[in-house]
């Protein structure tokens, strides 16, 4: 059938064009996709998961397990698609999904002719054998043909976004009750926020006929909406799904901004995810109808008997000209009624209860059931069951079935929360144990009359808002119906064929019957076992029935039994949404160097360490690898002058009277007596007694250090020294602050070191070796009055220094280094070079402080202070952490200068087999060395200072290298640090 | 979750960094008789309890401070938030 002659919430006066399997069709404004194919006659519109049977609508809202499409195309396509809340757009495109060749004929549905093998658990018991078979051939084989859509490879074009919203009270959902409270508690000048997942506000209201006063269930919605619009203290959210309810008020919400279009307008997101802090929430979700089972109850056609009735009242499409309705509550003689008066015909209302009431202008088939359906590709009859044992075919092309409404409690479950049974309307609604701040009302808490829906919307606003000190006047409401719930619970037909409770899933009655039979029987198992309730729906309208034949088959009631714990999301999130603008380049933030930017103007090769862009190496015309570069860079500045960026190293600035003594137990060495003007090294331990961090403190005066960390530890360092400070010894007279990005810091380094900076450094600074010698520092200006640090350290074994400016003036410092180190022949260095003259001279790095090992095993447990309390002091000592064999910092250099010794490759006697009980330790860090021309390591070797000269194999199953090695010192180069002293 | 910072007021949890229970304040003297064992309680021993919990949180990205939350850890409802420093001054620390 097509479109009703009158009627529905459509603009019939435009039409639009959209695409299905690409066939063209026509909708209008107002409709969804699945009201749209409806009202082109066309009921087939997916294939199910497993047996790949033919499918049509379900439900007419987001509950819809069946009709999944694969929305728009290119990096746009989006699979699982519910058709039933995809808004109608012009040249909107849709593919079927899950059938092959075609959605009316699709080769693998054979799979429903092998049922019988593929019924619950048949992962579990199938395929068992050879294990190998299972990752290779088994489980990509069903992949392929138990599938939901298909995910595009290309990206995704459009923006995403995040926000955060406040307010005092969150309305979630607008129907009668939403709109009721949200209407009492914007009049109060509350700040609300009214959130729906649909286009137009109203709820079920869109779907009725029945009267609010005088005026009709949209009217009334419309008015009520205008209204809220125009209150500035109540925001409005359509097409916005609150998907779960998070600790303490929080809720997290998609609002679908631009899903409705064909693109979205320029520089708009196609989805927010909205934070919203709300004070109190009321939740108004409505309730969802369940279906009941019965043999082939799963053809294109049958539908639960709301969603018939919301096709025809809201969008004026009915799915065929002849229908019938099976139920087994009142509720489905009023789809009946609606059906009636719009001018389909109803073959019968099917009632299993044996007192149904009657209805005017339809026969009633009281203490009837429907027993089958034939029609493959879209229902054509119905068989049934009369209460006098005979059976009776209806030719009909739709089912409504009315099994009863659940209300949707979903969100009351995402802090714990656990639904109780009531009886009256048989079924779950919300246990006593709410997330914080949320009320529940309506439908969603089981009253289910537009009557109740709309005081209990306007009591609960009023009451919740008393809480929070806002008073409310009670609103003015409509007369509205109220009719009681009369509900004989009915579940499922008898029978032999199978009978549908789970249509995403391919899950039947049988299956639970297989389940119980193999003592399955707790509801999570029952889930685990068939699949029941998984998937894009989460079984929003088969949990109950599942549930429900489980009770019945080991004799326990529905309450005894249980449901399964409802988790966010509510419906599926867009990865997307999720993502925001954190995407490619934007992932994470990008932290640039000073010298950035000049270091891209000399070709460098950057690396990312950590959030930060280092310079990697400088590559020279005529450099054809980039060890070419790395070796010509550490030759250079061995030779004369190299001048690196080294702002990423942490600088905390520590100042107070206990400045001394505070740093006197950060570090395991001795701080207290540091004389004024000198740098020294310093470890860090955690309090286990294993090395934390390195680094130096230097010393600018009695009360004010600046500390450096590594770049990796430079935040953990800092709210490690924040937690001794405030934690441990809270009345120190000690301050710190992170001055990482405030001082822009270069290393010099070279035998021309000094000579280059004494350009640059004002005369009245004397940076002589007397004046100013290893390990000094001072506050100093450049350049004619700037004012800059000067420390005297090393890294990199030669005379060095690092000098620091304020930020701004990095660029203009490193431009002005290069200048004046023109006559040197001046070289920057980058990460690699560093690298390589710290291993030559056997500096530990991140690479050894690697979490694992302790001062003495870096050959530093003499500097572990005994004479004072210092974190990590205490267990360092321990026996454990102390053992004659331990492992202990040497370096490593191949007999063979050419052969490559790698990081990570362990250590074993010459001839021993690799195992771990023969493993003697492991490399660390290794480069090639242009100084020594030869591959140099250094790592951890048991008792490694005691075998100085042996020989052992470094080996690494994992690339296979296996190099001879001699053991060495570490210190491969000035080990009598005559260059840096010079 | 929503930390009711006791200068900035209620905040978003994203904005802490949490590091563990606030026992953790109470580090014992390394110069003291019998400080391995002491030490040894105090870096390995805690309790996990499924319930009221008082632990320390950073505020990071906030205002540095350290804090003594006390939380469920069942249904994460806060009781109390209170400066660490406070805490440690309380229970003897100075300096």
């Amino acid at each position: 059938m097509s479109r009703l002659p009158t009627g529905g919430q459509i603009d019939r006066t435009r039409k639009i064009s959209f695409r299905f399997d690409g066939q063209y069709y026509k909708g209008h404004p107002g409709d969804t996709l699945a009201s749209a194919l409806l009202a082109n006659g066309v009921r087939l519109m997916g294939r199910s998961f497993k047996y790949h049977r033919p499918r049509g609508v379900l439900t007419a809202g987001s509950e819809e397990p069946n009709a999944l499409v694969e929305l728009r195309t290119g990096g746009r396509q989006e699979p699982n698609t519910r058709a039933t809340t995809v808004e109608l757009f012009d040249g909107l495109q849709a593919h079927s999904q899950n059938a092959w060749p075609s959605l009316k004929f699709d080769a693998l549905a054979i799979n429903d002719r092998l049922s019988n093998f593929l019924t619950a658990g048949f992962y579990y018991k199938t395929f068992m054998w050879p294990a190998a078979f299972w990752e290779k051939l088994y489980e990509p084989i069903i992949r392929r043909a138990a599938g939901l859509g298909s995910i595009t490879t290309k990206p995704d074009p459009d923006l995403y976004d995040k926000g955060f919203l406040h307010c005092d009270l969150l309305v979630i959902g607008a129907g009668p009750a939403g709109l009721a409270a949200a209407l009492t508690a914007g009049r109060a000048g509350a700040r609300v926020i009214v959130a729906d997942e649909d286009f137009r506000m109203g709820g079920r209201l869109n779907a009725e006929t029945f009267t609010l006063g005088a005026q009709s269930g949209a009217d009334w919605t419309a008015q009520v909406v205008a209204e809220l619009a125009s209150l500035p203290n109540v925001r409005l959210l359509s097409r916005t799904t609150i998907f779960g309810a998070f600790d303490h008020g929080v809720y997290g919400a998609v609002e679908r901004v631009s899903d409705h279009l064909l693109t979205p307008a320029p520089d708009k997101p196609r989805q927010i995810l909205w934070r919203i802090y709300s004070k109190r929430a009321l939740l108004c979700a409505g309730a969802l109808e369940r279906p009941i089972a019965f043999a082939n109850n799963d053809r294109p056609g049958i539908m639960t008997a709301s969603a018939l009735r919301a096709y025809v009242n809201r969008w004026a499409a009915s799915p065929a000209e002849t229908v019938a309705v099976f139920t087994n509550n009142d509720d489905g003689h009023r789809t009946a009624s609606d059906l009636l008066a719009a001018g389909v015909k109803v073959a019968a209302v099917i009632d299993t209860r044996e007192d149904a009431p009657a209805l005017q202008g339809a026969e009633v088939l009281a203490g009837a059931q429907v027993t089958d359906t034939a029609g493959r590709l879209g229902l054509k009859s119905v068989t049934v069951r009369l209460a006098n044992g005979k059976s009776r075919k209806l030719d009909v092309g739709a089912l409504g079935v009315a099994g009863g409404w659940n209300p949707n409690v979903a969100l009351t479950c995402h802090q714990r929360g656990r639904p109780v049974w009531n009886n009256a309307i048989a079924a779950f609604v919300p246990g006593a144990e709410l997330p914080q701040g949320m009320a529940v009302a309506g439908a969603a808490q089981g009253h289910f009359s537009t009557h109740a829906a709309l005081h209990g919307g306007a009591d609960s606003a009023r009451r919740i808002l008393a809480d929070i000190g806002i008073s409310a006047a009670a609103p003015d409401l409509p007369q509205a119906e109220d009719a009681p719930v009369n509900i004989t619970p009915f579940w499922h037909v008898g029978g032999t064929k199978r009978a549908w409770l789970d249509f995403q899933n391919d899950v039947t009655v049988k299956d639970v019957k297989l389940a119980h039979q193999e003592n399955f029987r707790s509801v999570e198992h029952l889930k685990r076992y068939t699949t029941l309730g998984m998937a894009t729906d989460q079984g929003k309208t088969s949990n109950m029935g599942g549930l429900a034949v489980m009770a019945e088959l080991t004799g326990k009631s529905i309450e005894a039994t249980g449901t399964t714990i409802f988790r966010p999301p509510y419906t599926p999130v867009s990865m997307g949404a999720l993502a925001g603008r954190s995407t490619g380049r934007d992932f994470k933030p990008t932290r640039l160097t000073p010298s950035h930017k000049w270091a891209t103007e000399q070709g460098a090769v950057f690396v990312e360490v950590g959030m930060w862009l280092r310079a990697q190496w400088f590559p020279r015309a005529g450099e054809k690898t980039w060890r070419e570069s790395v070796d010509r860079e550490v030759l250079a500045t061995r030779a004369s002058v190299g001048v690196c960026d080294v702002t990423t190293l942490g600088k905390i600035d520590v100042q107070g009277r206990d400045a001394a003594a505070f740093l006197n137990r950060i570090y395991c060495n001795g701080f207290a007596k540091l004389a004024v003007g000198r740098v020294r090294y310093g470890l860090m331990l955690r309090e286990d007694g294993i090395a934390m961090d390195d680094g130096t403190a230097a010393r600018l005066a009695e009360d004010h250090f600046v500390v450096t960390t590594t770049t990796a530890n430079a935040v953990p360092v800092y709210r490690h020294m924040e937690f001794a400070r405030q934690c441990l010894w809270p009345d120190m007279d000690v301050q710190l602050i992170s001055t990482t990005e405030a001082w822009a810091q270069f290393a010099v380094a070279g035998p021309n070191a000094r000579k280059l900076l004494q350009k640059i450094v004002d005369p009245e600074f004397d940076i002589s070796n007397d004046a100013f010698p290893f390990m000094a520092c001072g506050e100093i200006t450049v350049c004619g009055g700037l004012r800059a640090r000067l420390f005297r350290i090393s890294f990199s074994g030669e005379l060095a220094y690092e000098i620091a400016v304020p930020t701004r003036y990095g660029d203009a410092l490193i431009r002005r280094l290069m200048q004046a180190g023109e006559e040197f022949d001046v070289t920057p260095y980058g990460t690699e070079a560093l690298g390589v003259m710290r291993i030559e001279k056997g500096h530990a790095a991140g690479n050894e402080l690697n979490g694992q090992t302790t001062a003495r095993d870096l050959g530093m447990g003499r500097m572990v202070s005994d004479k004072k309390d210092s974190i990590g002091a205490v267990l360092s000592r321990r026996e454990g952490l102390n053992q004659p064999d331990g492992l202990r910092l040497v370096g490593f250099k191949p007999k063979n200068p050419k052969a490559r010794v790698l990081a990570g490759a362990h250590l074993l006697e010459i001839g021993a087999d690799m195992t771990a009980a023969n493993d003697l330790g492991y490399v660390t860090s290794a480069c090639y060395s242009p100084c020594l021309k030869s591959f140099i390591a250094i790592g951890f070797l048991k008792a490694g200072d005691e075998r100085m000269g042996d020989v052992l194999r470094a080996a690494s199953p994992l690339t296979g290298d296996d190099t001879e090695v001699e053991i060495v010192s570490a210190h491969f180069i000035d080990p009598e640090g005559e260059r840096l002293r010079a | 979750m929503i930390i009711n910072h006791p200068l900035l007021g209620p905040c978003d949890a994203q904005e802490f960094t949490y590091k563990g229970d606030a026992r953790l304040i109470d580090r014992p003297d390394g110069m003291a008789d019998g400080a391995d064992a002491a030490f040894y309680n105090y870096a390995y021993l805690r309790d996990n309890p499924a319930g009221q919990h008082r632990e320390l949180w950073f505020h990071e990205q906030g205002d540095r401070s350290w804090l003594v939350v006390t939380r469920n850890t069942v249904t994460h409802e806060i009781t109390q938030v209170e400066l660490a420093r406070d805490v440690a001054r309380k229970s003897g620390r100075s300096a």
